[in-house]
């Protein structure tokens, strides 16, 4: 059984997993990075997730969308094990696979496994410690204490977050102290500095003012050559702007994914199109 | 229950609406002038033309105001395209009309090169070309929308047959180039609406459809009625 314990940063695998069900692929001939077969997902009795099904495309930016309560981030959690630490919550049935591992084995490290798939969440929460320390927290917890290396990754990570030019000449200030927009740039350095393969973002920018949502949104896009990026958003023109392939969730069922351009012009679903316009939801 | 920018959407199709209204109405006062020999109507067409350019700038007004401030998607954003995209090709159809009253003007002071026929058969094809774009719009027709552009060809046809008959004229008297090249301006004048009425008939087939028919070939051989999908 594979397990995330040893892995080193995974690479998209070399072949396109090609599907032909235009619902759970956005048509697209990239590699898979997440595979979501038949997934029912409950809290308690209640049933967020039905039958869903989805390939998530390596180093792309993946956007679910949807009403409140449709399932979307229900789902986003899934992909790191979030909900394990709900204690009502539960997967009553089908499978999900990160770079082909069904990360729900009970093999699975799952600290490993959060090692490969990030998160950023919708309110920044830097700890409350300095930036520098924000940036090494992830790696001094897996023994990395070496001062030279250290500096390296809070370096890369803060340039990858394009975040170090705002903060370089001051390093052991506190990362609370930073704005939101940098919060969140921060949170987004302290995810990357790990080198996972997938960045999970919970709507990042909710809290946002447009310029610091500007900054993070450029951020995305390159980021996403690296890494696979799955946000969920209510913010139509975000996901409109940011992703390259959007999956609309409604009443915890996927009602349609394609490519971004083609669901923001001309949606398949009629659903789809009278969410998106906000006809309803 | 109607949200208020849907009262938007609906403010910036009923002005397309009346744009059309004035826009058919100044072609059938042109033909008018043309045909009764009436130097007033075609004064009143030429008058009207500026209430149509105006009409143009306001719709874009309306359009621009609203994606700036709603950021339209799929259907919405489709609709404000083709709203700006229709305003000007019957801004353009307007300023044909223009173009056929101030010939027929100068036709005026001359008796007649030869009876009327032609050209208002034309005429015909095309107005009801017009008045069927925006009914396809109105109704969300597609099938409507495809027959239009089938109809062009006639209109074409018709335009080129005219234009050998006039050259005739003009090579047997050289009296009367003046009259004919006239009318081949009104020809080509009413060969443009009814090029317009097609450019408006595909943008109905875009809007409801997202699908982008303009140059296809295939649409202008279509059978009347006939869906391509």
């Amino acid at each position: 059984m594979k397990t995330f314990a040893s892995e080193p940063r995974m690479n998209p695998p070399e072949t396109a997993a090609k599907t032909t069900s235009d619902v759970t692929s956005a048509e697209t001939a990239h590699p898979t990075m997440i595979e979501v077969e038949n997934l029912d997902f409950y809290y308690g009795q209640a049933r967020a997730l039905q039958e869903v099904s989805i390939r998530i495309p390596a180093n792309k930016v993946t956007a679910f969308i949807g009403p409140s309560g449709c399932g979307k981030s229900t789902l986003l959690r899934c992909f790191n094990r979030m909900n394990d630490l709900v204690d009502v919550a539960r997967i009553g049935a089908g499978a999900i696979k990160v770079h082909g591992v069904d990360i729900n084995h009970p093999d699975v490290d799952v600290i490993a496994l959060r090692r490969q798939v990030g998160m950023v969440f919708q309110k920044s929460n830097p700890f409350p410690k300095s930036i520098y320390e924000n940036i090494t927290y992830g790696l001094q917890i897996q023994g990395i204490n070496d001062r030279r290396k250290l500096d390296e990754v809070v370096e890369k990570s803060l340039r990858g977050a394009a975040l170090w030019d705002e903060v370089k000449d001051r390093l052991s200030a506190s990362g609370m102290g930073l704005s939101g927009g940098q919060q969140q740039r921060l949170c987004i350095a302290r995810a990357i500095a790990v080198e996972p393969s997938i960045i999970l973002m919970d709507e990042p920018c909710s809290a946002l003012d447009p310029i610091a949502t500007s900054k993070v949104e450029e951020l995305i896009q390159q980021l996403k050559g690296k890494y696979t990026i799955v946000i969920v958003t209510h913010n139509m023109q975000q996901a409109g702007r940011c992703s390259d392939e959007t999956a609309f969730f409604y009443l915890g069922k996927l009602i349609e994914f394609s490519k971004t351009e083609k669901i923001f012009t001309n949606p398949a679903q009629k659903q789809t199109e009278d969410y998106i316009t906000g006809r309803f939801g | 229950m109607s949200l208020f920018w849907e009262q938007q959407l609906a403010d910036i199709r009923e002005q397309l609406l009346m744009m059309s209204g004035l826009t058919e109405r100044n072609l059938s006062l042109a033909m008018r002038a043309l045909v009764e020999r009436d130097d007033k109507l075609c004064d009143l067409v030429e008058a009207e033309d500026t209430t149509i350019d105006q009409l143009e700038i306001q719709i874009d007004e309306m359009v621009i105001t609203y994606m700036a401030t709603h950021g339209p998607i799929a259907k919405d954003c489709r609709l404000m395209l083709t709203a700006s995209k229709i305003s000007n090709n019957l801004e353009r159809i307007a300023d044909q009309a223009t173009k056929i009253v101030r010939r027929a003007r100068e036709l005026n002071t001359e008796p007649l090169l030869k009876p009327l026929i032609d050209i208002p058969l034309m005429a015909d094809i095309a107005q009801e070309m017009l008045r069927d774009s925006i009914t396809a719009f109105v109704d969300g027709n597609n099938e409507l929308a495809v027959e239009i552009i089938a109809r062009d060809r006639s209109v074409d046809n018709i335009n080129k047959q005219l234009a050998r008959e006039l050259t005739s004229y003009m090579i047997e008297s050289p009296k009367t180039i003046t009259r004919a090249l006239n009318l081949m301006t009104i020809s080509g004048a009413i060969e443009r609406v009814a090029d317009h009425a097609t450019n408006i008939a595909e943008e109905v087939f875009y809007l409801n459809r997202g699908q982008d028919i303009r140059h296809d070939e295939s649409m202008k051989h279509a059978s009347s009625g006939g869906d391509p999908r």
